[in-house]
């Protein structure tokens, strides 16, 4: 399993990424750059969070049409693992790849705090190691996730909802959904289920000395799958 | 030389947290008049020959997400 870190001009959490899949989970990443056209040689993909582009016209809008991308949307339709948190998230939502869009934060407040998430279902290779409420950390001010009713209804069918904030306890209550996100959502799927986003970030807790280790229970998806695609 | 300008503005239905926060502010300024503030961009293009097919195509590729936003196309006289 090799993991392909893209950076784009503004990626600030690329070196995090790449740490906790080498050091944390000890398997081979190495960086991409946006302006690449291929990803051969590589099993899955991480789009890591920052800024990209000053968050310039809307977060990872400009990200989102990378030279790269037609290569990320190539593993998206082949099934491979593909990952996006914070800004990554908001890249795959601008790029198509998954559905919904993310806005300001419901209290304008940019939010930097340990959240607690759940799995909405077991059935994504992102959600089946997840048998727990977890414990995340989260850094964004445009993170409140928004679809139309019929897309979200479409999601929910289709078992697209990947993870919700909850309570420490996994209970579903107004004030763990800081953000203001529709029906709590912190992370969805793709319908294949092989493409994840979402607004926390799981490379931030990949070793008990920097808060936790739970991020390794939606990471182990790199793990799951091995290098035989 | 046409200077066109684009206006996106958030979908109607979609809370608009930032104009929330600036028609408080300026209800709290005493301008109680004010009952709703929505923001958007203003994206001014000049252009060397105006198709307004082109600028929708602008539109729909990168300058409005079509998920939250709407946009409205204005060429300066």
């Amino acid at each position: 399993m090799r993991v392909a870190v893209i950076r784009y001009p503004g990626s600030n959490c690329d070196q995090d990424a790449l740490h906790a899949i080498r050091d944390d989970m000890h398997l081979q990443a190495d960086y991409v750059w946006h302006e690449d056209r291929s990803l051969s040689g590589f099993d899955a993909v991480f789009i890591p969070g920052g800024f990209t582009y000053g968050d310039y016209l809307r977060c990872g809008a400009i990200a989102a049409r990378a030279p790269i991308m037609a290569e990320v949307q190539r593993f998206a339709d082949e099934g491979r693992p593909v990952i996006g948190a914070c800004n990554g998230f908001q890249i795959l939502c601008e790029a198509g790849i998954l559905p919904g869009a993310l806005m300001r934060n419901e209290r304008q407040k940019f939010l930097c705090k340990d959240v607690y998430l759940k799995a909405d279902n077991r059935t994504s290779i992102w959600t089946e190691g997840v048998d727990r409420v977890v414990r995340i950390p989260i850094a964004h001010g445009e993170g409140r996730y928004i679809a139309d009713d019929e897309t979200i209804e479409k999601m929910e069918d289709r078992e697209q909802i990947a993870f919700r904030y909850v309570d420490p306890s996994g209970n579903r209550v107004d004030e763990s959904n800081s953000n203001g996100s529709i029906h709590a959502i912190a992370g969805v799927v793709n319908e294949k289920g092989n493409v994840l986003g979402l607004m926390p970030h799981p490379e931030r807790a990949t070793h008990s000395k920097v808060g936790g280790t739970d991020g390794l229970l939606i990471l182990n998806a790199l793990n799951l799958v091995g290098s035989n695609l | 030389m046409t200077t066109v300008r684009v206006f996106v503005t958030l979908k109607p239905a979609l809370l608009d947290s930032a104009g929330r926060t600036v028609a408080g502010s300026l209800q709290k300024l005493g301008f109680s008049e004010v009952e709703d503030v929505r923001i958007g961009k203003m994206i001014e293009l000049n252009v060397d020959s105006f198709d307004e097919t082109r600028v929708r195509e602008m539109c729909e590729k990168l300058l409005a997400n079509p998920v939250i936003e709407e946009y409205r196309i204005e060429v300066a006289r």
